[in-house]
C-alpha cells in the first residue's frame, strides 16, 4: 500500500540549528494526521518541507509514492491553508477561491462555479463579492479553506489553522474540519501546539520535539501511554511521576504517569498520603493538587463527590494497570 | 507596613484619592484631558494656517493669473477674465513644449520603476540588519550632495571628452555608443546633448523617489502570500502578475507620481545636459523672467497639475489603490 506521505530519515538544518533531524514517518491515505510539538520542535518545518517551500538537507520525501526532492511547490498536488491564512487582500472572496483554477488556465465559468461550490460547502454562499478585509476571522478561515480545497488536493496541509480563532469558534471549526475530512477523504495534514486540538481532531498524533519525534500513535496511546517523559508532560494534565515517586508508589524506578481521574481519595487502604495544597474548581468537578513524598500529583474529584479541604492529609488509592511506567526518560 | 500606617500618614481622606496637582504640566493635562479638542486645534493651527495661507493661497493667486492675459502691444497684464492665454498653450511650439515634457517625465518614470523594481523588491524581501541600513545609505547617498553638482557631474561623465566615451573606447564599443548617438530624435551630437544624457540624468536623481515608495509597499506584502500564491500552482511570473505586482502599485504609483511630478516641473537638468529644447520649467522660467508674460507662465503651471489629476483618476479607475 502507498502511504499518501512518506519521510525517510528527513532532515532540515538551519546553520547549525537542526529545525529537523532525521525525521521518519508515513501518513496513511484518507487518514487525519496532526503533528503536535511546542513551537521550534520541526513540526513545522515538516509541514513546509511536504509543500516544498523547505528543502530538505537530508533524507528522501515522497507523496504517494513519488520522489519530491526537485518538484517545487506549484507542481506538488498538496496544497496549505496557512496560518495567517495568506488571503489575496486585492481579490474578493469568489477570486481568492477561483485562484488556483485561473493560474490554471480554467475557463471563468468552470472556476467560478467551482469557486461558489467550494463556498456553499464552507458556508459562505453569499459572500463571494466581499473583499477578505470584509470578513470576520472564522469567514477567512473558511475562506482559506475552500480556496486551498479548489485544486482538489490528495493532501491537505493545515498550519495551526484555529490558532487565530476564540475558544468557541475554534471547537465548532474542530468538529467541521473534521466533518469535512470525513466527507472528503483527503489526507489532512494537521499542525498545532494544542494538544486538545491534536487529540480530539487527529486519527494519528505524531509528537515533536526538538527536531524529532517522540511519539506516533492513535491519541489513546499518546494519552494513556506516552513514551517519554517530554510527551507525558506536553500533552499534558497526566500526573509525570519521577523515577524516585514512581518508586515510592510501588512502580519500578522509571519514570511513569498517572491520570489524575484514575487517583482516588480514600479513607483506608491508602497507598500513599499527601496533603491537599490547592483545589481547581472546572466545572465538571475539582482539580485537587496534592503535596506527596518527592513531589505533587494531581487528583481529579468529580461532581457528587467530597472535596477534601486545603490542608487536609488525605489517603491515595489507584489502580494497578493504570499507573504506566514509561520506555524511556 | 499595614495599611492604616499609610493612612494615618495622610492629611485627609479624600488625598489617597486624588494626588496634589504639580504646576502648569498637570493643569494643561487636565485641560487637554476635559477637551481634547483644544488640543487638536493647538497643534494644528500652525500647520494648518501655513497650508491655507502659503501653499493653497499661491496655487489660487497662480490659477487666477493663468485667467489674465497679456497686451501685445504694451506688455501689461490686462486683469479681466479671458480664457485666451490657455488657447495660447495649443500652439504648435507650446504644444511641442508640452508634449515634449509629458513624454520625458513618463519615460523617466517608466526607466525609474523598471530599474527601481529589482532594487525595492530585494531591499524588502532579502536585506536584513547591515545589508538593509547599506540599502537606506545607497538609495539616499545622491538625495544628501548639491542637486546642481551632481547634474554637472554628469554633464562631465557624458560629455564627448568624458569617461564613457572615453570607456566605450577603451572596450572598443565606440560602434555601440555612436549607433545609439545616431538614432533619431533622441539621439545627437554627444550624450550630453541629447535626449538620451536628459532623460539619465532625470533617471539618476529622481529614481530614489520611486525605489522608497516601492520598497515600502513590497514590505507589507508577507511571504506567505507569495507562498500561498506558488501553493496553489502560480508559476513565478503568475505570481509577479497577480500578486506581487497589483499589491506593489499604491507604492508604485506613489514613486510614479514623485517621479513623474518632479521632471515636469525642472527647469535645470534640461538646461544643461541635453538638446537646447525647451521643456515646460524652462518655458515657465523664460516667461515669467525675461518675457515678462506672467499669465502664460501660470497657464504653463497649471499644465503639470492637471496631468496629474488625469493620471491619478486613471489609477483609482484602474484599480491601482484597490490594495491600501
Amino acid at each position: 500500500m502507498i502511504n499518501a506521505v512518506e519521510f525517510a530519515n528527513v532532515s532540515r538544518h538551519f546553520g547549525s540549528v537542526r529545525a529537523v533531524d532525521g525525521v521518519d514517518l508515513s501518513i496513511t491515505e484518507g487518514s487525519f494526521f496532526a503533528m503536535l510539538g511546542p513551537s521550534g520542535s520541526g513540526k513545522t518545518t515538516c509541514l513546509r518541507l511536504i509543500s516544498g517551500f523547505e528543502k530538505p538537507s537530508g533524507g528522501m520525501i515522497r507523496i504517494f509514492g513519488q520522489d519530491v526532492s526537485m518538484i517545487p511547490p506549484n507542481r506538488r498536488n498538496v496544497n496549505t491553508v496557512f496560518q495567517d491564512y495568506a488571503l489575496f487582500p486585492h481579490m474578493n472572496v469568489r477570486d481568492n477561491v477561483a485562484y488556483g483554477l485561473m493560474v490554471k488556465g480554467v475557463d471563468k465559468r468552470t472556476r467560478y462555479g467551482k469557486a461558489d461550490e467550494l463556498l456553499a460547502l464552507v458556508k459562505l454562499d453569499s459572500y463571494g463579492a466581499r473583499k477578505p478585509g470584509e470578513l470576520s476571522g472564522g469567514q477567512r478561515q473558511r475562506v482559506a479553506l475552500a480556496r486551498a480545497l479548489v485544486n482538489e488536493p490528495r493532501v491537505l496541509l493545515l498550519d495551526e489553522p484555529l490558532g487565530a480563532l476564540d475558544l468557541k469558534l475554534r471547537e465548532a471549526m474542530q468538529d467541521e474540519l473534521k466533518a469535512l475530512q470525513r466527507r472528503l477523504g483527503i489526507t489532512f495534514v494537521f499542525v498545532t501546539h494544542d494538544q486538545g486540538e491534536a487529540l480530539s481532531m487527529a486519527d494519528t498524533v505524531a509528537v515533536f520535539n526538538e527536531g524529532r519525534i517522540a511519539q506516533i500513535g492513535t491519541p489513546a496511546e499518546i494519552y494513556d501511554r506516552p513514551r517519554t517523559h517530554f510527551v507525558a508532560d506536553f500533552v499534558g494534565s497526566s500526573n509525570v511521576l519521577s523515577p524516585d515517586m514512581a518508586r515510592s508508589f510501588g512502580a519500578p524506578a522509571r519514570w511513569a504517569s498517572l491520570r489524575p481521574e484514575a487517583v482516588h481519595i480514600v479513607e483506608s487502604n491508602a497507598r500513599a498520603r499527601g496533603t491537599v495544597t490547592a483545589l481547581r474548581y472546572i466545572g465538571a468537578g475539582t482539580r485537587v493538587i496534592l503535596a506527596v513524598p518527592g513531589g505533587e500529583i494531581t487528583a481529579f474529584v468529580g461532581k457528587g463527590l467530597k472535596v477534601p479541604e486545603q490542608g487536609a492529609e488525605v489517603g491515595l488509592s489507584w489502580d494497578d494497570t493504570v499507573l504506566h511506567v514509561m520506555e524511556e526518560g | 507596613m499595614s495599611l492604616a500606617a499609610i493612612d494615618s500618614t495622610s492629611p485627609t481622606p479624600q488625598a489617597t484619592a486624588i494626588l496634589p496637582q504639580r504646576g502648569i504640566g498637570d493643569r494643561l493635562s487636565a485641560l487637554f484631558w476635559r477637551r481634547p479638542e483644544i488640543l487638536l486645534v493647538v497643534l494644528l493651527i500652525l500647520p494648518l494656517g501655513w497650508l491655507t495661507v502659503v501653499y493653497l493661497g499661491s496655487l489660487a493667486a497662480l490659477l487666477l493669473q493663468s485667467f489674465y492675459s497679456i497686451d501685445e502691444f504694451s506688455g501689461l497684464i490686462v486683469r479681466e477674465f479671458t480664457l485666451r492665454t490657455y488657447l495660447e498653450l495649443l500652439r504648435p511650439a507650446n504644444m511641442d513644449i508640452i508634449i515634449r515634457t509629458v513624454t520625458m517625465a513618463a519615460a523617466v518614470t517608466l526607466g525609474a520603476a523598471v530599474i527601481g523594481f529589482p532594487i525595492a523588491y530585494y531591499a524588502a524581501r532579502y536585506a536584513r540588519g547591515s545589508w538593509k541600513a547599506l540599502f537606506y545609505l545607497g538609495v539616499m547617498l545622491p538625495l544628501w550632495s548639491s542637486y546642481l553638482v551632481k547634474v554637472y557631474a554628469w554633464k562631465l561623465i557624458l560629455a564627448r571628452e568624458g569617461i564613457i566615451t572615453w570607456a566605450t573606447d577603451l572596450i572598443g564599443a565606440s560602434a555601440v555608443l555612436n549607433g545609439i548617438l545616431a538614432l533619431p530624435v533622441i539621439g545627437g551630437n554627444s550624450l550630453s546633448t541629447s535626449y538620451i544624457g536628459t532623460w539619465l540624468v532625470f533617471l539618476y536623481v529622481w529614481l530614489p523617489f520611486m525605489i522608497l515608495p516601492m520598497q515600502a509597499a513590497l514590505e507589507r506584502v508577507p511571504q506567505s502570500m507569495l507562498e500561498a500564491s506558488a501553493d496553489l500552482g502560480a508559476s513565478r511570473l503568475q505570481t509577479f502578475r497577480t500578486v506581487v505586482f497589483p499589491l506593489a502599485m499604491p507604492g508604485i504609483i506613489a514613486g510614479s507620481i514623485f517621479t513623474f511630478s518632479l521632471t515636469m516641473g525642472d527647469y535645470i537638468i534640461p538646461q544643461i545636459v541635453g538638446s537646447s529644447r525647451r521643456f515646460i520649467g524652462q518655458a515657465v522660467y523664460q516667461l515669467q523672467g525675461t518675457a515678462g508674460n506672467i499669465p502664460l507662465a501660470a497657464a504653463f503651471a497649471v499644465v503639470p497639475i492637471i496631468i496629474m489629476l488625469i493620471y491619478l483618476t486613471i489609477a483609482r479607475r484602474k484599480g491601482a489603490f484597490d490594495a491600501l
